[in-house]
């Protein structure tokens, strides 16, 4: 529970050490419509991979096949090979329910359960059985607020409700949730859309912090927030990947002039 | 730009303050003003209505919650009773088949008269009650109170009128006589009618009673609450989150949408086919009613169900899809405790519509003519609305107190009901 370094399930091999995630030629139908056209992107261990492009542009679809949360989008099919530490997540062997708590997520929208704060974090470990005892589960809380920086505004207040909370809080509860089935990824889909500027800031601070312990894929609109908190940046537009590489690279010397012109706001 | 900023500029600006503009605004001010002048209106409609069917139910039927009774002195006669003081306190099972009924007519004759008839079929079971308690009173002549007819009991009520012809009302002259008689010596009396709370039919309205069919409608509610919400709910559940949305599924939900406005009756004819032909289950059985009942009320409560399920945000399932709860886990526990305030919302409409059912057990034969309480689901009863049916029927002038009584317990039944729900609905809204 405590030790937080990745478990290799499938020991990949030594070259893609740092490949916690690959994507191949994914393709996402919806019904007829083909969302996704072909997409292949790695998710690295240490880094915080952004996904960045004008609305519409499949990122958040893209996003939620990583955990195969499209599963419950009624007419939605994935093509393609989707790997975590070299397993097929789409393979019929695979549990989605064990998938999501090693690939976690946070929502657009900060959505707490109507609960207590500290049961909204003891939630995910509960159903996992991860604590034994309540001083165990106790210590799972206290570490996850602690560790999504909610910690000392909340611990005087564990039974208040989870949605009397801020914006901001209540996201970084969000987080702390996610973080407390000790998750090999997390996956946020613009976390920081619905928040003002100091809870933004607060939010990117966060993610800096958890960089390392989880691989961190963020999709966000905000390409100073992509810039800020990245190591690895992907361009998608009209369901493709423009271009993938080092955040630096992309932001100051893209390969492509749809990249270009997207960072230098000629469109999106 | 400079050419859009031209034409912008020739815009005349508008002139709030011209007649035009005043006589909109007061046209908008009258407009709403109409408004809710009709909302009040149709308001105070409604609720004159219901007061004026309280004020006629109450009126008419407190009274049956009273029951006049007369003091006639009864003459205990071993002879006539066929039973001695000794005898009976041998052997009280001899009381049982003793002639009470023959006693208090003699008594009553010997008071007032062979040609009145004031005292109540059923007045001599104080007789035996008293008797058995103290078998010494056979052979005394002692002072008791028993039952009046319920022409008397309308008499002492106020409720006929003494100017009519004596052919035209439903006492005589002489009974009309006694009445006086018995007013003048203080021998008449009005208790609360426990009888009336505690029995089932007769064919005597001031032996009916309303327990009967209280206690059928009180086991038949049970039988439809068991069977339809769990069934309901679950069918809600599986249709809103488990169920692929395809041909069938839609069929269903046009089929369950179209069940709830099925007319009640045509429940009771397939009760009636299904349970009562095919089946073979016991006629008149509140199990019956209950079952058909809880057809009827399904579709309801699905509805009702599916209505809180969609409600509840769909954040809330993605966040607990995301830390890994299965879907079972998401319903149990997210979905259903936020959307069970709603679902029992439903549930409460569904069963007060049951409630106050009677079309379909008309038709599964819980209107038969019972004077015992059922004892068991499987025992013939009847059930409120019916019993009120069956009074509202009769021609007697006692039942149309006791069908207005009858309504007044159905109300407070249903008020009773509805409250305990409400309050539990509330409970579970406070827990989240």
């Amino acid at each position: 529970m405590n030790d937080l370094s990745p478990t290799a399930t499938a020991a990949p091999p030594a070259a893609h050490s740092s490949l916690k995630m690959t994507a191949r030629n994914v393709r996402v139908f919806y019904g007829e419509f083909e969302a996704i056209t072909g997409v292949s992107i790695d998710v690295t261990r240490e880094d915080v991979t952004a996904f960045i492009g004008p609305s519409g542009c499949g990122k958040s679809t893209f996003l939620r096949c990583l955990n195969r949360m499209n599963d419950t989008v009624a007419g939605a099919r994935v093509v393609g090979d989707i790997q975590l530490d070299g397993e097929d997540i789409y393979s019929p062997a695979m549990d989605v329910v064990q998938l999501r708590a090693r690939v976690g997520m946070v929502f657009q929208k900060p959505n707490p359960f109507p609960k207590s704060i500290y049961e909204n974090v003891a939630y995910g470990p509960r159903i996992h059985g991860l604590a034994r005892t309540k001083a165990d589960m106790d210590g799972i809380v206290e570490q996850s607020l602690r560790r999504a920086g909610l910690w000392d505004e909340v611990k005087d207040r564990l039974a208040d409700s989870g949605t009397a909370l801020s914006g901001g809080q209540q996201q970084r509860l969000c987080i702390a949730r996610a973080i407390a089935v000790n998750p090999e990824v997390i996956l946020m889909d613009e976390p920081a859309s619905a928040l003002d500027p100091i809870a933004t800031a607060k939010i990117e601070e966060l993610i800096d912090d958890l960089r390392g312990r989880y691989a961190i894929v963020i999709v966000t609109h905000n390409m100073q927030q992509a810039a800020r908190v990245s190591q690895k940046t992907a361009f998608f537009h009209l369901g493709t990947v423009v271009e993938y590489g080092d955040t630096r690279e992309i932001f100051t010397n893209p390969k492509e002039t749809r990249t270009k012109d997207y960072i230098t706001g000629r469109y999106g | 730009m400079t050419d859009r900023l031209s034409t912008l500029d020739a815009v005349t600006p508008t002139v709030w303050s011209s007649p035009q503009m005043q006589a909109r605004i007061r046209r908008r001010y009258r407009q709403e003003r109409l408004f809710k002048y009709t909302g009040i209106a149709a308001l105070a409609l409604a609720a004159g209505f219901l007061l004026f069917l309280m004020t006629s139910v109450i009126s008419d039927g407190w009274t049956s919650f009273k029951q006049t009774e007369i003091s006639v002195p009864v003459v205990f006669d071993p002879v006539r009773l066929g039973v001695t003081a000794e005898q009976a306190k041998a052997d009280p099972t001899l009381l049982r088949r003793a002639n009470f009924p023959g006693v208090l007519a003699d008594s009553v004759a010997k008071a007032h008269g062979d040609e009145v008839e004031i005292v109540s079929d059923g007045g001599w079971l104080a007789l035996r009650e008293a008797v058995e308690a103290d078998p010494a009173l056979i052979g005394k002549t002692v002072p008791m109170w028993v039952i009046a007819t319920s022409n008397i009991d309308q008499l002492a009520k106020g409720r006929i009128d003494l100017d009519a012809d004596e052919g035209d009302r439903p006492v005589n002259d002489a009974e009309v006589a006694a009445w006086k008689r018995l007013e003048a010596k203080g021998d008449i009396r009005t208790v609360l009618n426990t009888t009336f709370l505690t029995s089932a039919d007769s064919v005597d309205p001031e032996l009916a009673g309303i327990w009967g069919a209280l206690k059928g409608s009180f086991l038949t509610a049970i039988i439809t609450l068991l069977i339809s919400f769990p069934v309901g709910v679950l069918a809600a559940i599986y249709l809103e989150e488990f169920a692929p949305k395809n041909r069938w599924t839609d069929l269903i939900e046009v089929s369950i949408n179209n069940l709830a406005a099925v007319p009640s009756i045509i429940f009771g004819l397939l009760g009636l086919a299904v349970f009562l032909n095919t089946m073979n289950m016991p006629r008149s059985a509140p199990v019956v009613g209950g079952l058909t009942l809880a057809l009827m009320t399904l579709p309801v409560i699905v509805i009702a169900s599916r209505a809180a399920i969609k409600a509840v945000p769909p954040s809330i399932r993605d966040a607990a899809l995301g830390i890994g709860a299965s879907p079972v886990q998401v319903v149990t526990h997210h979905v259903l405790p936020l959307a069970l305030p709603g679902m029992l919302t439903g549930t409460i409409l569904g069963m007060a519509r049951a409630l106050g059912e009677t079309a379909p057990l008309l038709m599964i034969g819980m209107r038969a003519f019972l004077t015992s309480v059922p004892q068991g689901f499987t025992q013939p009863a009847t059930a409120l609305p019916v019993q009120i049916f069956i009074w509202s029927d009769n021609v007697s002038r006692g039942f149309v107190e006791k069908t207005s009584g009858a309504i007044i317990v159905l109300l407070l039944f249903l008020l009773m009901i509805n409250s305990l729900a409400i309050y539990l609905r509330n409970r579970f809204e406070v827990r989240w």
